[in-house]
């Protein structure tokens, strides 16, 4: 079932294939599964982030805030657990719950008051940093049991391990691929990022399914800072800086168009793939500085954007559709 | 003409008042719709028709009046409301997603669900037989509705509105990006459904259309309602004339004075065109324009005569042939500041995304183009500019007369007036128009017909006048040039032109 | 305003002094400017004084012109761009390059003090800096890709260049002339007002007293109809790209060169988004067409204050972050149409919800 639509996934799908088989015949030690595996750990918390991050882009909006959050839920946990002496268990669904509710939040501004997505969410970035200084400015260690645990137990399959992170980061994969094509919620979300106006004239539920894009990328915004807590192991305000940089670019390589209506979760995972199997082919390189991840990066995103601009060229001249810009 | 076996109207509106800030859209307005028959809405721009519409489907609030469905009182404050409450709509721009697939686009909010999981398969088998057998339609349902045409897309949002067993069908403007074949289908569906029962209002600016589909028409004028008639018992200059509220000599008038011989056609060619094509827009064509010529282009929309005019402006590239501008370098025109400073003039079809600079003033928009020859640093100064936009507004009477009024609040007539205006201003020796009376009033279609004829007899201006409405085309030009299928194939010079010719020159000979 | 026999297009007969004034695009942003102001006078007096030494002036005041510099320059080159319905991202990343660059230069001569160097750095950095707008421009013109997008791109490696420019270290120099620029004096003010004044005062000119106002405003509305109307809107959008990397150039030539080192990290972090906030504090809409650019200073001021202010009155620093973001909002939603509507109408606009989309004229 391979449609045109689908071409700028496989075409990130190759690209990864392609970058790990390069790898695999340039670095002994690179073509293992345990390498693999590794792209998965230390992206987990990417890839969570990504996705919520996918269903904002396709709805036709954008969330700047997600990098903040994921530093918020960090100190909001290190305090709690360190500070305030709370159970894990009462601490993680906590933050899940903060994340959501800030992101409804930022939501309804959007959509009740009419302030362009980049400026609420920017603000939404501001706030959540804001705020992380505010409980505390310095890093605060977390050594809860339940924490260090989730840190340290390797899932086995036979020789290689992923971490309980790649499960939950899988798991939500799977929903949200769900989500996006089972799901009344998920088509209404690609109707209002095709066309805002015609989906409300449609009566579709817009103020509804708005609201609760931007609390499920709030959310993954948290569990994603949940992840990154297991990882890290500390609550700290210069956490994940620019990461929703990362996150967008991850969406845009992997297929999902900044205007809206077009995207496809499962090639957000191609995209974060990629970003992993980069930074891994620069550790295994040995001389090159991590900054260089940046540059390639960006140079990919200029490929992909052209791509995507190619694509959708030609496929306006068919209709003769106006372009619309950003 | 269907019977009106019902004695209920489905839908009644008694006295509906709605206010905007300084406009009165609708005052006192008394509607009935039956089951069973097709309601034509007619009115000039600015009557209240959009706004009757808007109201109708929960989109805006009424200050006064009762809306009463099947004899109970009906208050919608979404379109999700009237949706539920059986009214649905098709818009002249097809208000459907264009990323979502066909089948998507019917049942979106509605797909079938097994536990919560969308069922696919069964939508699309769903809406393939639904598109079959209501609509006679047969398309690929999973493709985007991008891929498709306008004539397609429309039909396919009457599918949703059928499928949702929607009571009345409303139909807004539903045939103005639509061929002649195209029109013929959307009627015959329209036909049938009325046949089943489904009571349907149609709003449009053609009048033929009005009459070959409609039982009864209600006319509004500047939010008031003139009258309910039956359209077997309407005949077409009254009901024209009941919509402008005036007596209709100044169009009787046109066609006489259009009809007269000039003395001067002789003249060298201004623009001539010879071999210019465009792969995929138009095929190679030959065309020559003298000086203050009139040359009509007839033909079935999509038979290239937008691309022809964007040609001859610029607006595209020729990938062949040659077009020699009197007065142009000799390496022609390549881009519209070429063309503008070559003399040439472009009013484009798409006024809204195309034609104005919606948040500029009246007096920016008309002063643009000129100051564009100019220029960065010849700037026309501030005071100049007053004068000329006075100067236009009076010229061509556009309403309100207020130059630092933003061009986005006018009225569409009135819009299409500033762009007239822009062009005009710049002098041009050849002035393309591409439908510039679409959309628009009859008052100010006849105005701008005037202003053409005049241009060309009093000026010298030649003019290519591209519309889908033949009378129009017949009215003002000199020759008229036929284009059928993306070619040129024919040119009909005063003696022979009528109606039937143009129509035989457009359809083609047997089995062309 | 005119009125016809049926009172239609009447936009009522109040057109008295106070009623413009509030329709006025500067009223907002100088009103809560001056409520800023006027906090800071209740909180600590001493805020307004200005003290003159050694010929040089002092003071609150001054330090908010002085270190809000960089960031009005960067918004004034900013507001161009989204005026043609476009956005800049990379401008953080060529504040750095450019800082980069000119500090190796210099460190890389045997006369740090040389003017002659410092001139050929500084040029030498503005011209990258050009060239830099110069790429953005063409990705947005030519290739027709989406200026979020477009400018992503050198906002993601852009800090990468930079760094390889300096080697990932953090250069300093020690060069008179070069540290001139951020951190001199000129007629006792702080020479990087005078950079400021000269880059709006250009700015201004270009925009008001040729017809490239016009051209972008329009480009900004509407780009194919300017350009069917003959404007040249690939080339008035490359321009404007070029202005603002120019821009950028200038802010951090002045970052650098008041600590006179060079840092590819952090120079110029998050610049871009207190710019876009000043622009569109100062009146300019994210969407394109009309433009402020002095609305945009009034904005730029206004942020550089709340910084100030909060450091003046004794509050954690880094209590900034949560301020700017709530004054954001309330700045924005006292912009947005639909919440002064709400708030006046309370519920009749929520229960229309499409009556506000739907408004176009027929």
């Amino acid at each position: 079932m391979l449609k045109r639509q689908h071409l700028p996934v496989a075409a990130t799908i190759a690209l990864f294939v392609l970058m790990f088989m390069m790898g695999s015949f340039r670095y002994t030690g690179f073509f293992s599964l345990q390498v693999l595996f590794n792209l998965l750990i230390d992206n987990a918390f990417l890839l969570i982030v990504a996705i919520g991050m996918t269903f904002v882009i396709v709805s036709g909006g954008i969330d700047l805030s997600v990098g903040s959050m994921v530093a918020l839920t960090t100190m909001m946990s290190a305090a709690l657990l360190q500070q305030g002496g709370w159970p894990a268990w009462a601490v993680i669904p906590f933050v899940l719950a903060v994340g959501a509710l800030f992101g409804a939040a930022m939501g309804a501004l959007i959509h009740y008051f009419k302030i362009q997505p980049f400026i609420v969410t920017l603000a939404g970035m501001f706030l959540a940093r804001g705020l992380c200084y505010v409980i505390s400015i310095n890093t605060i260690t977390i050594n809860n049991g339940f924490y260090t645990d989730m840190a340290q137990t390797k899932i086995r399959f036979g020789d290689n391990f992923v971490s309980p992170s790649v499960i939950i980061a899988l798991v939500v994969l799977a929903l949200a691929i769900y989500i996006a094509h089972y799901t009344r919620f998920g088509r209404t979300t690609y109707a209002i990022g095709g066309s805002e106006q015609s989906a409300l004239l449609m009566g579709l539920p817009v103020a509804r399914t708005k609201i609760m894009v931007y609390m499920f990328s709030g959310f993954c915004s948290a569990l994603g800072g949940v992840v990154f807590t297991f990882y890290m192991l500390s609550g700290y305000g210069l956490h994940a800086v620019g990461l929703e940089l990362d996150a967008i670019a991850a969406a845009v390589i992997g297929g999902t168009l900044l205007t809206g209506g077009v995207g496809y979760v499962f090639g957000t995972f191609a995209g974060v793939m990629i970003y992993g199997v980069i930074q891994t082919l620069i550790v295994f390189q040995g001389t090159l500085s991590s900054w260089w991840t940046r540059i390639i990066i960006g140079v990919l995103l200029f490929a992909f954007i052209v791509l995507q601009r190619l694509f959708t060229m030609r496929s306006d001249r068919k209709t003769g559709s106006v372009e619309k810009m950003a | 003409m269907a019977q009106q076996s019902v004695a209920e109207p489905i839908l009644k509106l008694t006295g509906i008042h709605k206010r905007f800030p300084g406009v009165r859209a609708l005052s006192g307005v008394d509607f009935r719709l039956f089951p069973g028959e097709v309601h034509a809405l007619m009115g000039e721009n600015g009557a209240g028709k959009s706004t009757l519409i808007k109201v109708l489907t929960g989109v805006y609030s009424i200050d006064d009046g009762t809306v009463e469905m099947e004899g109970k009182r009906l208050v919608v404050h979404s379109p999700q409301e009237a949706q539920a409450a059986g009214i649905s709509t098709v818009y002249q721009e097809v208000n459907l997603c264009p990323n979502l697939s066909v089948a998507e686009n019917i049942y979106i909010g509605r797909e079938p669900r097994r536990l919560g999981r969308i069922q696919w398969k069964e939508m699309n088998r769903r809406a393939e037989k639904l598109l079959e057998e209501r609509l006679h339609l047969r398309v690929d349902v999973t493709l985007p509705l991008s891929e498709y045409p306008v004539a397609i897309q429309q039909l396919v949002a009457i599918a949703r509105a059928i499928d949702i067993q929607a009571r009345v069908l409303i139909l807004d403007e539903p045939t103005s990006s639509l061929d002649r074949g195209e029109v013929a289908r959307l009627f015959e569906v329209v036909r049938k459904l009325r046949g089943e029962g489904m009571a349907i209002l149609f709003v449009t600016h053609f009048i033929d259309q009005v009459y070959e589909v409609s039982d009864r028409i209600t006319i509004l004028r500047g939010g008031e309602l003139i009258g309910e008639y039956k359209a077997s018992e309407l005949p077409r200059l009254e009901l024209v004339s009941r919509m402008i509220g005036k007596e209709l000599t100044m169009l009787e008038e046109l066609p006489k004075t259009a009809g007269q011989m000039r003395a001067s056609d002789n003249q060298a060619a201004i623009v001539e065109a010879s071999g210019l094509g465009r792969k995929g827009a138009i095929e190679p064509f030959n065309l020559s324009i003298g000086r203050g010529e009139v040359i009509g282009l007839a033909g079935l929309l999509g038979s290239g005569r937008t691309e022809l005019a964007r040609l001859l402006y610029g607006a595209d590239r020729a990938d062949q042939g040659k077009l020699h501008i009197e007065g142009a370098g000799k390496n022609g025109v390549h881009s519209p500041r070429g063309a503008i400073d070559a003399g040439l003039a472009f009013c484009p079809e798409n006024r809204k995304t195309e034609g104005i600079i919606e948040d500029l003033t009246v007096r920016e928009n008309i002063v643009v183009a000129l100051q564009a020859t100019r220029g960065w640093f010849k700037t026309i100064s501030r005071k100049r500019q007053n004068e000329i936009a006075d100067e236009y507004i009076k010229m061509l009477n556009i309403h309100p007369p207020n130059p630092e009024q933003l061009v986005k609040n006018l009225s569409g007539g009135n819009q299409q007036k500033v762009i007239l205006g822009r062009w005009l201003l710049t002098q041009p020796k050849l002035l393309i128009l591409d439908e510039p009376t679409r959309g628009i009033d009859i008052g100010a279609k006849a105005e701008i017909q005037r202003l053409v004829l005049t241009l060309s007899r009093e000026e010298g201006m030649s003019v290519l006048y591209v519309s889908s409405e033949l009378e129009e085309v017949l009215r003002v030009s000199d020759r008229i040039a036929v284009l059928r299928d993306r070619v040129k194939v024919e040119e009909i010079g005063k003696s022979e032109m009528d109606e039937q010719r143009i129509m035989k020159a457009i359809a083609g000979g047997e089995g062309a | 305003m005119t009125t016809d026999s049926k009172g239609r297009y009447s936009s009522g007969s109040h057109s008295s002094w106070l009623n413009r004034a509030y329709k006025h695009h500067l009223f907002w942003p100088l009103a809560l400017w001056l409520a800023l102001l006027l906090f800071n006078l209740f909180y600590s007096p001493s805020f307004f004084k200005i003290v003159v030494r050694e010929g040089h002036l002092y003071g609150s005041l001054i330090d908010i012109l002085n270190f809000g510099a960089p960031l009005m320059i960067v918004a004034v080159g900013m507001t161009t761009v989204i005026a043609t319905r476009g956005i800049d991202l990379s401008v953080g990343s060529v504040v750095a390059i450019a800082g980069a660059l000119a500090c190796q230069m210099i460190s890389k001569g045997s006369d740090q003090s040389a003017v002659s160097l410092v001139l050929y750095a500084v040029v030498m950095a503005l011209v990258l800096s050009l060239v830099l707008g110069l790429w953005n421009g063409l990705l947005v013109s030519i290739t027709g890709i989406q200026p979020i997008i477009a400018t992503l791109i050198l906002m993601v490696a852009g800090r990468g260049i930079a760094q390889l420019i300096t080697d990932g270290q953090i250069i300093t120099v020690s060069s008179t002339p070069y540290q001139y620029i951020g951190a001199g004096s000129l007629a006792g003010l702080p020479f990087s007002i005078f950079l400021v004044a000269l880059v709006f005062a250009i700015s201004a000119l270009l925009t008001r007293r040729t017809a490239l106002g016009l051209y972008i405003e329009s480009v900004g509305c509407n780009p194919e109809a300017s350009r069917l109307a003959g404007i040249r809107a690939k080339t008035v959008m490359i321009i404007v790209y070029m202005f603002c990397g120019l821009c950028a150039g200038v802010a951090g030539l002045i970052l650098s060169g008041n600590v006179a080192s060079a840092d590819g990290n952090n120079a110029g972090l998050w610049i871009e988004l207190d710019a876009i906030l000043a622009v569109v504090i100062g009146g300019t809409s994210l969407t394109g067409g009309r433009f402020y650019l002095t609305g945009t200073i009034v904005g730029a001021l206004m942020i550089q204050t709340l910084t100030t202010t909060i450091y003046s009155v004794g509050v954690r620093p880094e209590v900034t972050l949560v301020v700017k973001a709530v004054v954001v909002l309330a700045v924005c939603l006292i912009q947005s149409e639909s919440f002064r509507k709400a708030i006046i109408s309370r519920w009749r606009t929520r229960r229309y919800p499409a009556e506000r989309e739907v408004t176009r004229h027929a």
